[in-house]
């Protein structure tokens, strides 16, 4: 139902773009709606990082993954528990480049054995991970690789890039291989949602919207691309116009074009305002970025409050008979 | 209330990962027994002048909130989202990948999806979205729902059915900590009177006392000196044990757990002997007769006013440094937060051992050294005569206790401690143990009893690995550096596999250790034969 629900909403909008251009709102979906996205994410992914930015971190709260630093001959896990801010860094870089923590995925199964009753077995489970990296890879290639439609002309790494991407040469145009694993990664995802009891009981319609959207934007291009061709060159004119501030929409564009621009569209206003802020949150989080170096430096709350103590001198009298009794001398200055 | 009686092991150990397509926000809470703690008695929450004190009921229908308690419990949430960044950023982030889904101990032992740590989060979370977010007011579609009093029901149920353990944590690529959540759900629920007694007690007692237990100044003394008189039987030396002793060099801080209950107490004579060994200039603190830290728990202030104490009376008694003992939770607190919250700790050294010269470079700032850390040095300098085979009778493994494993890192510490001391230790399987160690299901608070199926269920996981090892290798002892542990394992154990009993591990430093002095001796801390007395005892009986 939420899944079905999230499909009606991105179909609605494939529709919206593909009626709306053809009505003659070629302006509103090629200069409009693109920049009023781009800023929509400029400002909402600004406020909603200083929003967070704005809470201080009231204690330094790392979740330690490994050994501690302490003594000079026990060896110290540097990536898994951080005692400085280098160390942070490599924390950091590998847990956003290389999505560490769920490369440690684990998968629990409670297995029956005759004799032995219930047996919990803990297995590594990389599917999570290898298919999360992949998306994620691929998505930023094919991201960088649309420089292309706006910077002429075309510089020569970019053109590396896009040869490397078309390495196999199996079609006129050169199918990428980005293209085929973007699709794979989040279909898999999309898969295990409904396949993986666990994670169907936690899904959101905010979850499959931005899955199906992003399906959306990946088959639009493809489509766009391989089968119903576009003007590339009319393409790459919006693409410079855009760039320069120069509001004209080229002719024979084509409504299929349109539509993976407004998806596109749609998924850089919905980003700022949805869990995709992952992207920028996993920065702020305290459990990582945070070195463990509690007992070596202070680390300083900014709003520490006062509380009410129970005092050593009404402690002393409360219990003075008990005291007393103790042989106490509580000696202080 | 139903009568109720414990599951059998078979029957609790059938849990099913599987559901219907229900939606989790369909499913009312159910409050079933033995799933949750009884409230505070009336005169700890007014003590403590906790907000609206009440007396109330979990099992009762109306639970006595304050005419505004929607307000009350918005405004803390504001006021929360505003001090905490993690609170803030933990609600907008979570993208519900479910790699923490199968990671809690409580969901693995009971199969509610509710225990899933996203979900546990999303109880709070969905609220969060209907009131502090635009798209909130889109309900359902949103993933958002109005506070009602039976989210508030749920709330207590499974924030009080989360250990604040941070198995999960590790796994979430975001760094997700389910146990920052489930306290601000605390907070948040004690804000309008809803809070439970085996926390709120502790804490009252040790706020008035300086102890949990409630453990007067006398008797304090008493129990010292008891243990004093336990040791020099097994050994033959009186130690001194000070209290109080101006001017010494290290201030010892304990669980109270450790002077008043079993397996603990091995524990705390296997310390005394060692600081005689050893010659330690030390003293216990009279005041500050408690190392843990129940406010913890439910509430940062709480915490605060109670760990105040420690850096308090060691001003007063001009102490050089703080020893920390075995106790996992008070860990956490003397890790991260005690510098924060009452420091800087400026009246006191860099520790350093008197023995061995090693400056504890990674303490200095809070000047607290965990006694593992300290054993450790000890060892690998040399200055302790060990006899290991008084401990062959311990067939070993390690539970690595919570928050000295995920909010410390201490894990070689304890184990290059228990390697020179043991001659027969066995790990349990790769993903229970070190930073993915399961919970012994009794941490934060909920080691009641009440809350006994709970805690049989939470702790299987954990009972499983140890099954395993006992099944393999014979193991028969679960070694942990936690006051909870070593009471909540027992437990947990007699359930699971009777055969394993919970021990710490200074009680095998303590026994290993040969004492200058010293009678020959045949029982162990546990005033046990040793390896080779039982038979030679046996025989004198027969002659």
């Amino acid at each position: 139902m939420k899944a079905l629900v999230s499909l009606v909403f991105v179909l609605l909008l494939v529709a919206i773009a593909w009626i709306g251009s053809e009505a003659g709102g070629e302006v509103v979906f090629g200069v409009v709606l693109p920049y009023a996205a781009f800023l929509v994410f400029l400002v909402g992914f600004t406020w909603k990082i200083v929003k967070w930015a704005r809470a201080p971190v009231p204690f330094r709260i790392p979740t330690t993954s490994g050994q501690q630093k302490s003594l000079p001959w026990i060896r110290q896990a540097r990536f898994d528990n951080p005692a400085t801010g280098l160390q942070v860094v490599g924390r950091m870089a590998l847990e956003v480049l290389l999505f560490r923590s769920l490369f440690q995925n684990t998968k629990a199964e409670m297995r029956t054995e005759k004799g032995r009753g219930p047996r919990l077995v803990f297995g590594g489970d990389k599917s999570l991970w290898i298919v999360s990296l992949i998306f994620h890879w691929t998505f930023l290639v094919i991201l960088i690789r649309h420089l292309r439609f706006f910077l002429d002309p075309v510089p020569g790494w970019l053109l590396t890039l896009g040869n490397l991407d078309a390495f196999f040469q199996v079609s006129v145009p050169a199918l990428y291989i980005t293209d085929v694993l973007v699709v794979l990664a989040l279909g898999i995802l999309l898969l295990r949602r409904f396949t993986n009891s666990q994670v169907r009981a936690i899904s959101l319609v905010s979850d499959y919207f931005p899955l199906l959207l992003l399906l959306g934007v990946v088959i639009s291009g493809i489509v766009v691309r391989y089968f119903a061709k576009t003007d590339v060159v009319g393409v790459k004119e919006l693409g410079a116009n855009l760039l320069t501030l120069r509001l004209s929409v080229p002719a024979g564009i084509g409504a299929q074009a349109y539509v993976h621009l407004f998806l596109v569209c749609t998924l850089l206003a919905y980003f700022p305002f949805s869990k995709l802020m992952h992207a920028g949150g996993v920065f702020l989080s305290p459990t990582r970025n945070l070195a463990n170096n509690n007992r070596m430096v202070r680390h300083i709350n900014p709003w520490n409050r006062p509380v009410a103590y129970h005092r050593f001198e009404d402690w002393e009298k409360e219990f003075a008979k008990e005291i007393e009794d103790a042989g106490y001398e509580l000696e202080r200055d | 209330m139903a009568k109720y009686t414990l599951p059998k092991p078979e029957d609790m150990s059938a849990v099913r990962y599987e559901y219907d397509g229900k939606d989790w926000m369909d499913v009312p809470v159910d409050m079933r027994p033995g799933n949750w703690c009884y409230a505070a008695p009336l005169k700890h929450q007014e003590l403590l002048k906790l907000p609206h004190p009440h007396k109330w009921h979990p099992d009762d229908e109306d639970w006595g909130l304050p005419e505004n308690w929607k307000e009350i419990i918005l405004a803390g949430m504001k006021d929360r989202l505003e001090r905490f960044r993690s609170f803030g950023l933990f609600m907008d982030i979570c993208v519900r990948c479910g790699a923490c889904a199968d990671k809690c101990h409580f969901y693995l032992g009971s199969g509610d999806p509710k225990n899933m740590p996203v979900l546990r989060a999303e109880l709070i979370r969905s609220v969060y979205r209907r009131y502090f977010t635009k798209a909130g007011r889109l309900g359902r579609l949103a993933g958002a729902r109005d506070l009602t009093v039976d989210v508030l029901k749920e709330w207590f149920y499974y924030f009080y059915q989360c250990t604040e353990c941070r198995r999960c944590s590790v796994f979430c690529p975001y760094g997700i900590d389910t146990a920052e959540i489930t306290m601000m759900g605390r907070e948040l629920l004690n804000l309008v009177g809803i809070n439970i007694g085996w926390i709120v007690e502790p804490v009252s007692n040790c706020y008035m006392t300086g102890n949990h237990l409630g453990v007067r100044p006398n008797t304090f003394k008493d129990n010292i000196e008891f243990a004093v008189d336990d040791l020099a039987e097994i050994t033959g030396i009186k130690v001194e044990a000070p209290i109080d002793k101006r001017g010494a060099e290290v201030m010892i801080v304990v669980p109270s757990a450790d002077y008043f209950a079993e397996p603990h107490y091995f524990t705390f004579l296997g310390y005394l002997a060692l600081f005689h060994e050893i010659g330690l200039d030390y003293t216990f603190s009279p005041f500050a007769t408690e190392g843990g830290n129940f406010g913890l728990f439910f509430e940062h202030d709480e915490m605060k006013r109670l760990n105040a104490k420690l850096y308090q009376d060691a001003k007063r008694l001009k102490v050089k440094w703080i020893l920390g003992a075995e106790c996992g939770h008070m860990w956490r607190v003397l890790h991260q937060y005690m510098d924060t919250m009452n420091g800087p700790a400026d009246f006191l050294e860099v520790p350093k051992s008197p023995v061995t010269g090693t400056v504890f470079d990674n303490a200095r700032s809070t000047k607290t050294v965990h006694i593992c850390e300290f054993t450790a040095d000890l060892i690998r300098h040399g200055a302790l005569n060990l006899d290991v085979s008084r401990n062959d009778d311990f067939r070993v493994t390690f539970h690595d206790s919570c928050n000295p494993a995920r909010a410390m890192g201490l894990f070689d510490e304890p184990r290059y401690v228990m390697q020179n001391v043991l001659n027969h230790f066995h790990e349990m399987p790769e993903n229970t143990i070190r930073e993915q160690t399961f919970c012994c299901a009794g941490g934060s608070g909920i080691g009641s009893d009440e809350n006994m199926e709970a805690r049989l269920r939470g702790g299987f996981p954990r009972a499983n690995a140890v099954k395993s090892v006992h099944d393999e290798f014979d193991v028969n002892t679960l070694a942990c550096i936690c006051a909870i542990d070593k009471a909540v394992l027992t437990v947990l154990m007699e359930y699971w596999i009777p055969e394993v009993r919970v021990a710490g591990i200074h009680e095998f430093v303590g026994n290993a250790l040969v004492m200058k002095g010293e009678k020959k001796r045949t029982l162990n801390l546990r005033a046990e034969p040793l390896p080779g007395f039982a038979e030679e005892g046996e025989e004198a009986a027969d002659v």
